[in-house]
């Protein structure tokens, strides 16, 4: 059954694509007595034949929403009575939802910067080294793996006996043998924020260190060449000469990491679903969605979430334009 | 030079002995559930996993027979038996007669207990409780134990989870909403990119400024209004809905790369083909496809890899019944239900995880070429 719909939903798809495009030809064809006309009318129409479906799929699902939300907004739980402000009010006051802001605040400064920084280091050491690739692949691997499943790795590092028990979980059992008395992190405010932080940034290690890496190669040697005989340390060259160079390259991991960290929910979901003041604006946004269903309140923090990756967005599309001019 | 030299050879290490320190790091998170996942269930909750090559001790007690069962033997009330009829393994280490002192003896000693009456246990398990009066009470008389257990390795975690918490069944269902959802959004995105890249029409400049826009657009805003929408044309909780979904998401990215790839051809190859009366149908299924492989495959293993590990668009577009949970989902769930019970959740974290981590070591380098593509400039 389940194998019946992927190969008609697959096949559909590429039935279209087909179809329509021997339809076209069908109708225009490009000889006869009205050759030149009918070239001229398929070259008009087939770019839209190639553009429909991406077209619709888009606007259905990213350009409706967003105009959707900004309506829904206005509205009360169910999404039928006009409210005016009243969820932005309700926002604004709201407890958790201050909770949510500055844990969020928190992520965007913390996770991008670690990533990044931890990347550079690994992208600087496994270059120099004889067995890098190797190096990298291990350090890109939690790229891999699911959010809920690095929150099920971490939980394990992160686990919590209690008194007169073996300490299962690492962290614990490092702490023991410094001599300190086990804790039981996850609720420890404010610094369990930080150990769900640590998840992604083991994530996004890797993925900083790949494209920083690539940089790092495509220096000019001249330069680095030049501040050897000038007698630079390694260490002068590393972040006197070389980083100065890709700042271009650090600037896009960083903001890629931070769309991400946006919408990251699964890992606060997983390990402490909001509890003992560890909320964010994405795993908020979903407990109003599906656990009080309301469509209003859900929809206002989710533009909330639009909002404060808006800078981002039209950084994008001005990059993108003096790209392509 | 000497000098030089030295510390080159010193900075050397230091760069070695770091890369391994930063490589240690990083796995040992995976390896510690990767051992867990292995070990029997009682062993995970009584010592770390770094321990799971030694052999650990175990604390805990029995009861001897009953008292009914006792003989008389030469004026003394004797209960026996063996401890190992009770308990399956290991050594014994130790044994004690009170709570307060559960590992006083060695196995051959003889414990006095209260009421003139003794205790000895041997390494064998043999037991033997001799009283000047008769046993009363209704149970066996506690006997205090530490056992040492040899590390104990199993298959049972995940014939477990795969069989009976119904993983096996989730993973097809993954199976099921990845395929098409990575395979859908390819098709429609390079079509789309071809159109963008190499034909002429009004607004051209405007759609890519609008995909470009549509990259960063949050999941979390479509998800009420598209919710709303799949219920009303009746797609609510069903694949199709899943694959439409993750199909809009994808397109931004998938259309981003495609394009700058596929506007990067030999202008020639496509013009002279042009010229020989090709359409741009044939073009695109002739020239294009083929020659954009590594732009596709490396679209493919994104989108393969954000379907297969994606909880939030599974949990809101699929129901979680038995035909539609993924396995994501059902981690979340075995979080919740089975949040103590470390062997289920380890094991079944690695199956999920054990596909998403074979198709990135052995398409990395497509990987890596994607990601270039999409975040250095030029591609």
């Amino acid at each position: 059954m389940a194998l019946a719909t992927i190969i008609v939903g697959v096949f559909g798809c590429v039935a279209y694509y087909y179809l329509s495009n021997l339809a076209l030809d069908a109708v225009y064809p490009p000889r006869g007595p009205d050759a030149g006309r009918n070239i001229n009318k398929a070259l008009a129409i087939r770019p839209w034949l190639f553009l429909g479906p991406a077209i619709i799929l888009l606007s259905l699902y990213l350009v409706y929403p967003v105009f959707n939300s900004v309506w829904l907004s206005f509205h009360d739980a169910s999404g039928d009575r006009f409210i005016g402000f009243d969820n932005y009010v309700w926002m604004i006051g709201d407890e958790k939802f201050r909770e949510s802001m500055r844990n969020n605040i928190l992520w965007l400064i913390v996770v991008p910067a670690l990533s990044t920084l931890f990347g550079l280091i690994a992208a600087a050491i496994t270059d120099r080294i004889s067995w890098g690739n190797f190096a990298k692949s291990m350090i890109f691997m939690p790229m891999a793996i699911s959010f809920i499943g690095a929150a099920v790795i971490w939980k394990f590092i992160y686990d919590y006996r209690g008194e007169g028990s073996q300490e299962i979980g690492l962290l614990n059992a490092l702490i023991e043998t410094l001599g300190a008395e086990p804790k039981a992190w996850l609720t420890l405010q404010p610094w369990n924020n930080f150990l769900l932080m640590a998840v992604l940034i083991w994530i996004q290690t890797g993925f900083a260190m790949v494209i920083l890496s690539a940089a790092l190669r495509g220096i000019p040697e001249e330069t680095i060449e030049a501040g050897i005989l000038d007698g630079a340390s390694p260490l002068q060259l590393f972040w006197r000469i070389k980083v100065p160079q890709i700042w271009g390259t650090i600037a896009v991991v960083w903001t890629t990491i931070t769309i991400l960290v946006l919408k990251v929910f699964d890992i606060v979901l997983a390990m402490t679903n909001g509890q003992w003041g560890s909320q964010v604006l994405a795993n908020l946004m979903f407990d109003w969605m599906f656990r009080a269903n309301d469509a209003g309140r859900a929809s206002t923090i989710a533009l909330v979430i639009m909002l404060m990756v808006t800078p981002i967005m039209i950084w994008n599309i001005r990059n993108a334009r003096k790209e392509s001019l | 030079m000497d000098h030089i030299a030295g510390t080159k050879a010193r900075l050397v290490w230091a760069v070695n002995l770091s890369a391994a320190a930063l490589v240690l790091l990083w796995i040992i998170p995976t390896l510690g559930l990767l051992v867990s996942s292995f070990r029997d269930r009682d062993q995970i909750v009584t010592s770390g996993w770094w321990r799971a090559a030694f052999q650990s001790e175990q604390s805990s007690f029995v009861r001897s027979a009953l008292p009914e069962t006792q003989r008389e033997e030469g004026g003394l009330f004797v209960l026996s038996g063996n401890l190992f009829d009770t308990i399956d393994t290991g050594e014994i280490k130790a044994f004690g007669v009170t709570s307060r002192d559960p590992s006083g003896f060695i196995p051959g000693d003889t414990a006095p207990m209260s009421k003139g009456r003794e205790m000895t246990v041997l390494t064998n398990g043999e037991y033997r409780i001799t009283s000047p009066e008769p046993h009363s009470g209704r149970r066996g008389v506690r006997i205090f134990i530490t056992t040492v257990e040899p590390p104990r390795f199993t298959l049972e975690n995940y014939s477990n989870v795969i069989f009976a918490e119904g993983l096996g069944r989730s993973f097809l269902n993954t199976f099921s909403v990845t395929i098409p959802s990575t395979v859908i959004p390819i098709l429609v995105a390079a079509f789309a990119a071809y159109a963008l890249a190499w034909m002429q029409f009004p607004g051209r400049a405007l759609l890519i400024a609008l995909i470009v826009g549509l990259l960063v657009v949050p999941l979390q805003l479509a998800l009420i209004p598209l919710l709303r929408f799949h219920n009303t044309i009746g797609i609510g909780k069903e694949y199709l809905g899943i694959w439409f979904a993750h199909t809009g998401f994808g397109l931004p990215l998938a259309i981003y790369l495609l394009r700058n790839y596929i506007a990067g051809l030999p202008r020639e190859v496509i013009e002279s083909a042009r010229v020989d009366g090709a359409t741009d149908f044939q073009i695109f299924r002739r020239i294009v496809l083929p020659l954009s492989f590594p732009a596709l495959a490396s679209f493919a293993i994104f989108q393969f890899l954000w379907v297969w590990n994606d909880l939030l668009v599974a949990t809101i577009f699929l129901g979680n019944n038995e035909q539609q949970l993924v396995m994501t989902g059902r981690l979340r769930e075995l979080l919740g239900s089975r949040g103590g019970d470390w062997e289920i959740l380890a094991s079944s974290a690695f199956v999920s995880i054990v596909v998403p981590v074979i198709v990135f070591f052995a398409m990395q380098k497509f990987l890596v070429r994607g990601l270039l593509a999409g975040s250095v400039k030029g591609g």
